[in-house]
Formats: structure tokens, C-alpha cells, sequence
């Protein structure tokens, strides 16, 4: 029942963000009359819907704590969940799917299908990024740096020596992931906040020397016409070749997503959670360290770079202000907000983070605003992710196994 | 009986501390010794010192694997010690929280199994085979503990004598021929003390392995223990059986302290 109490403090709640948003909601300067307008109806909806919304607030928090009591530590199994532990219903769902990705580039227009390609870029970085942090435990904020050696890799590669596409994504992965190794020598003793300053760094040192360094990568004006994809020399127009590059993508990110998966319940994968759980205990275990860190940050580092190469030969012009921080922010999010080590949740979050602000154009200005509450209100209710990552089970019957 | 493992003259310093002073210490084969002493006595630096989380500042230590050459293990990362055939667990218990029971004892047979990236993105035969080998390695080990039934729940969410059995479990599936236990009764209540004796004592007779204990509670000390060695101060005061040990002066005094009237 709703008591004074509350009722008060909801009042409280609602003058305290009517003052908070003043600045931005109720004054607006007209430069061009010189004039300011005081617009004080903002300030009384606001007012209202806090009020109204500091309860549903209430109600939720409410709701949180409750369900916490019964099974404490366990993880909150939804209706996803449930889905992925059915096989049969798992394949149905993913049958569908599949079959609407590849019907997608003829019902969506081009500029549709280039906005999806985009988001399945995200995908394999996001997927890429869950290596390193959601597996392995190691917080990565340059992630950025290996997506631009892949893509300054193609464009160099194609400019100098007009290699093509296909010769290079193997190269732009390898080089990648050699800067993976790069990076990952020096912060081997490093963990927690001190590693992620020192890959912050890592990756503006990478966009720093792009932008600075003209007579390698042509500075802050960037590499244009950079060829896209062939298939066999066949000569494409745009639009075709934007749908060629879609299934491309779809095919690499269904490649992705195989070895992943793979990866997540194999010795290696098995020694990277281990990893991120107690270092120390996973030394005395027998786990080499220094080679599970390694190639943690190396495999992590590969599909960055494939999705560099690809991006640079999707949009065939890049620059230094493709790869800044803000795009290792992002990619982190999408981890973040997927849930940790979960395929399915990095996929979903990140077609979420992507798509949403595309087709939101009209709240293009509250774009931040929204992204930022978005995250807290994640982090308050459900800070394991979307899809949390659940670990395989296993079934015994008389020392016969079945997974 | 043959030497397992042998610690000579290994002296260990912090700075101007001397954590370590002239530690002599052996184990025999399928041999069950006890290090006791006073909290701060040094007993988990030893420990860290002899499985390479510190390196010794001075002496050797030797261990002598079954069906190998000795080997000194001094500077050895923990890793490569645990290799060797020299498992442990820790004092304050470090399972991995957000893994399935079975997952921990899993890690354990890490260093025993070989398939890498590749191979776990080809699936081949040989690394299926390795993988249902593990499972099944790591199953048996958990019904020979007596924990089978928490097999797919997460480390975090068992009670706390299971957890310090799950220790012992993981340290197992290395196929250890020496176990170091560092308090493995603590925070226990007598009633799984009484268990843990008779599961250290079923470990050693079926794995036919040395076990080396720190602890605490005297009784199971007293009873699971062919030898003890007391420790204070980094130094080692005494060694013998317990009965010579429970009569010991010296040991009595570093518990006790000096009888005033005397």
C-alpha cells in the first residue's frame, strides 16, 4: 500500500529532478533573436512523471529484493534461458533465424541491410571482446587498437600493393593478433584497474600514431577508396556488392560464433575462466599463466582484426576517428551488457546498442541520456546481463557420461 | 622407505625478515607428516616457498618422483611445480566460485591433457577422447571424495566442509605423488574433522601418495601423522613422532610459553 511516507519521498524525488534537468529541459537560449525562453511546462511534466516513475522504482526494487531471498547466489533463469537448454526448441529457433538473415537483404531496403551489416560487425568484435574480458577476466578498454591494425592493415595493404580482400583477412587477423601478443607481454603481471589503464593507453597510442604518422597512414585525412570484396572478379554495383558484403559478414559471424562456442567448453576456454576466477589458485593448478594470458589476448585480438579488415572494405574509406576510445567503450558495453562469457547475450546486446540509436533517429539528442540509464538500470536489476552465461551440466548414470 | 621430497638448509628472507631460518624437512613415500607451530610460525611461507609462489632464498629442495630422476624444484613457477607432480590447496580456500564443482576438479587435470586452440575449434576424435576423459577422471575423483552429488553445482554455493573437500579433489586430479595440505580442518567442526581424517587417511592408502599438513587441531594431527616437525619462529624447534613431540620441552614451551615458577 502506498503510504504518506512514500508519497513524500517521491515528491522529494520529483523536485529534486525538476531542479536537476532546469538547465537542459526549461531554459533555451534562441541565438537567434537573443532571446531566452523559459519553458516552464518541461519542468511540470517532468515533475510528474518522477513522481510517478519513483514508484514503479520503488516497486521494482522491491520486487528485486524479494525474489533474492528464496535461492540466494543462484542465477535467474529466463524464458531465453529455458530456451537454450531445449535442444529441439534451440534448433526450431535458430532454423527461423537463419532463414530470416538470409531473406533479410530482399525484404529490407539497402539502407537497412547496411545498418544490420554494421551491427554484425559489432557482434563479432562484441564476441571477440568476450574472449579477453568475458572469459579470460581481463579487462581490455583498447580493444579498439586491433579492430584499426586490421583495418589500417587492408587499406594499407590494398593502397601499396593493391592486394585484395581475401589475401589480406588472414593477414590483418594475423597481425592482429601479433599486436594481441604485443600488448599482452607487457601487462602479463598486471590485473584489474591496472591493466585497463594500461590497454586504455595501449589503444590511443594506436590511434595517436594513425592520426600523426602522415607518410604511413596519410594522418587524420585517412585512406580512401579502399576496394570492397570481390567474388571471383565479378564486376558488382553498389548495391549488390552491399548485400554480397552482408552475407559475407553473416558468414563470418556464423564462423565466429562456431569457434567461440568451441573455445568456451574446451580445456582452453575451461583455463581462461579459471583464470578469471583466482589467478593465483589457477597457477597452482598447473595452468601456464603467462601462455592461457596470451593467447587469451591473441585470440581476441584475431577477430578484431577481421572485423577492421572487413569494415575497411565495407565503408572503403577510414581515418583515425573510426577507432577511438569511445568505440572500445561501446564494444565493452555490449560484453557488459550481453553478459559476461555469453554468446547469445553479446549477440542480442549488441544488435540492441547498434540498432537501436539507427531506427531512434527522432531521440537522436537524448541518444547518450538514454544510453547512460540504460546502463544503470541494467547494472541495479540485472548486473549479471541479458542472458547470463550458464555452464555446461553434466549428467552421470553409473560412470556413463552424457553432456 | 624412500625420500619423497626433501627440503635442505632452505633459509627464505622478506627484506630484513627472516621468514625461514635453516629449514631442514623430509618426506617419505606414502608417508603422512604433520607441520605444526604457532600462528606467524612461518608454516604457509614454507609452503608457498617449496610450491614456487616465492623463490627460497637459500637451500634446495629435492623431490624424487616415483618413476623419475630427482629434480630441484627451487625458482620453479607454480605451475611447472604442480607439473612435477606436487599438488596443494590453500589455507583460505581459493576454488574457482563461478564454476561448476565438476569444472574445478577439471582444472586439475589441465596440465595432464594436451589439446590446444586448434583442436578444441576441429573437435577432433583424439581431443573428444581427451575431453571424456577428463569428465570421467574428474567424476570418479569426486565420488572417491564422497562430493558426487554437488557435481554440476557452481563452487560459490556449496557449504563450507564440501568446499575444503573440493580443494583436495582438484588437487588430486593433477595426480600429485606428494599433497600439500595447508589447514585442512580449519573452520571445521568435529564431526567433519572426524571425516577428513578418514578421507586423508583413504587418500593416502588407495593413491599410495605423501601427504604434508599444516594444522591446527592437535587431535588430528596427533592421529593421522607418522612424523611431525614444529616450527617457530622460521626455525624448526622439533621432529619426531607424537608421542616424542607431545613430550617435547621445547614444543611445549613455543605453544605454552616458559613456566614462570620454573
Amino acid at each position: 500500500m502506498i503510504t504518506i511516507q512514500e508519497i513524500k519521498k517521491s515528491l522529494i524525488v520529483s523536485v529534486w529532478f525538476m531542479l536537476l534537468t532546469f538547465p537542459i529541459m526549461v531554459i533555451r537560449v534562441n541565438t537567434v533573436e537573443k532571446i531566452v525562453e523559459w519553458r516552464w511546462e518541461n519542468m511540470f511534466f517532468i515533475g510528474i512523471s518522477v513522481f510517478f516513475l519513483s514508484f514503479l522504482w520503488r516497486y521494482l526494487m522491491k520486487r528485486k529484493e524479494l525474489e533474492k531471498k528464496p535461492d540466494i547466489g543462484t542465477w535467474e533463469i529466463s524464458i531465453l534461458q529455458e530456451i537454450v537448454k531445449k535442444p529441439k526448441i534451440l534448433i526450431c529457433c535458430s532454423c527461423c533465424l537463419v532463414l530470416f538473415a538470409l531473406l533479410l537483404p530482399f525484404i529490407f531496403s539497402f539502407y537497412q541491410t547496411n545498418i544490420i551489416t554494421n551491427a554484425l560487425i559489432y557482434v563479432m568484435l562484441g564476441l571477440g571482446l568476450n574472449i579477453v574480458v568475458g572469459l579470460a577476466g581481463l579487462l581490455d578498454l583498447g580493444y579498439v587498437a586491433f579492430y584499426a591494425v586490421g583495418a589500417y592493415s587492408y587499406a594499407l595493404l590494398n593502397h601499396h600493393f593493391g592486394l585484395g580482400f581475401w589475401s589480406v583477412l588472414p593477414v590483418a587477423a594475423f597481425l592482429s593478433a601479433f599486436f594481441g601478443i604485443l600488448l599482452g607481454f607487457p601487462v602479463l603481471r598486471l590485473r584489474g584497474d591496472y591493466l585497463a589503464i594500461v590497454t586504455l593507453g595501449f589503444g590511443e597510442i594506436i590511434r595517436l600514431i594513425l592520426e600523426n604518422w602522415n607518410e604511413f597512414s596519410f594522418g587524420p585525412s585517412g585512406i580512401a577508396n579502399i576496394k570492397r570484396p570481390g567474388l571471383f572478379g565479378i564486376q558488382m554495383s553498389l548495391e549488390t556488392s552491399i548485400i554480397y558484403i552482408y552475407y559475407l559478414m553473416l558468414l563470418i559471424v556464423i564462423f565466429t560464433i562456431f569457434v567461440v562456442n568451441r573455445l568456451q567448453n574446451s580445456r582452453v576456454g575451461r583455463a581462461w575462466i579459471a583464470l578469471r576466477e583466482d589467478e593465483i589458485a589457477c597457477q597452482a593448478m598447473g595452468i601456464d599463466k603467462t601462455k592461457t594470458k596470451l593467447t587469451a589476448f591473441a585470440l581476441g585480438a584475431t577477430w578484431a582484426g577481421m572485423a577492421g579488415a572487413i569494415f575497411a572494405a565495407k565503408t572503403t574509406f577510414i581515418n583515425p576517428a573510426s577507432f577511438t576510445f569511445l568505440e572500445s567503450a561501446m564494444i565493452l558495453s555490449i560484453v557488459v551488457l550481453g553478459g559476461m562469457g555469453s554468446i547469445i547475450g553479446v549477440i542480442i546486446a549488441s544488435f540492441i546498442l547498434i540498432l537501436t540509436p539507427e531506427y531512434l533517429r527522432a531521440f537522436s539528442d537524448y541518444r547518450m541520456l538514454i544510453f547512460g540509464a540504460t546502463m544503470v538500470i541494467m547494472m541495479v536489476f540485472r548486473p549479471q546481463g541479458i542472458i547470463p552465461n550458464v555452464r555446461r551440466t553434466y549428467k552421470f548414470s553409473k560412470s556413463r557420461i552424457e553432456n | 622407505m624412500n625420500i619423497a621430497l626433501e627440503v635442505k638448509k632452505m633459509t627464505m628472507d622478506f627484506g630484513g625478515l627472516r621468514a625461514i631460518d635453516n629449514l631442514d624437512l623430509d618426506v617419505k613415500h606414502g608417508e603422512i607428516v604433520a607441520l605444526i607451530g604457532p600462528n606467524g610460525a612461518g608454516k604457509t611461507t614454507f609452503f608457498n616457498c617449496i610450491t614456487g609462489v616465492y623463490r627460497p632464498t637459500r637451500g634446495d629442495i629435492l623431490i624424487y618422483p616415483p618413476d623419475r630422476e630427482q629434480l630441484r624444484i627451487n625458482g620453479l613457477k607454480s605451475n611447472n611445480v604442480t607439473e612435477k607432480g606436487m599438488a596443494r590447496t590453500f589455507q583460505n580456500i581459493r576454488l574457482f566460485p563461478n564454476m561448476t564443482v565438476l569444472e574445478n576438479v577439471m582444472i586439475g587435470r589441465h596440465c595432464r591433457t594436451k589439446s590446444g586452440v586448434f583442436s578444441a575449434i576441429f573437435r577432433s576424435r583424439k581431443t573428444i577422447h581427451e575431453e571424456n576423459d577428463i569428465v570421467e577422471k574428474s567424476y570418479n575423483i569426486l565420488e572417491k571424495i564422497g562430493i558426487e552429488r554437488f557435481v554440476n553445482e557452481f563452487a560459490k554455493n556449496l557449504p563450507y566442509g564440501v568446499q575444503r573437500k573440493l580443494e583436495i579433489a582438484r588437487a588430486l586430479a593433477t595426480d600429485p605423488f606428494i599433497l600439500l595440505l595447508d589447514e585442512p580442518a580449519a573452520g571445521m567442526n568435529p564431526i567433519e574433522i572426524k571425516e577428513l581424517d578418514e578421507l586423508i587417511k583413504k587418500i593416502r592408502k588407495q593413491e599410495k601418495l605423501s601427504i604434508l599438513l599444516i594444522e591446527h587441531h592437535m587431535s588430528l594431527v596427533m592421529n593421522l601423522s607418522d612424523r611431525i616437525f614444529v616450527m617457530d619462529y622460521g626455525r624448526k624447534i622439533a621432529q619426531g613422532t607424537p608421542d616424542e613431540i607431545k613430550s617435547n620441552k621445547d614444543v611445549i614451551k613455543a605453544y605454552l610459553g616458559e613456566d614462570s615458577d620454573a
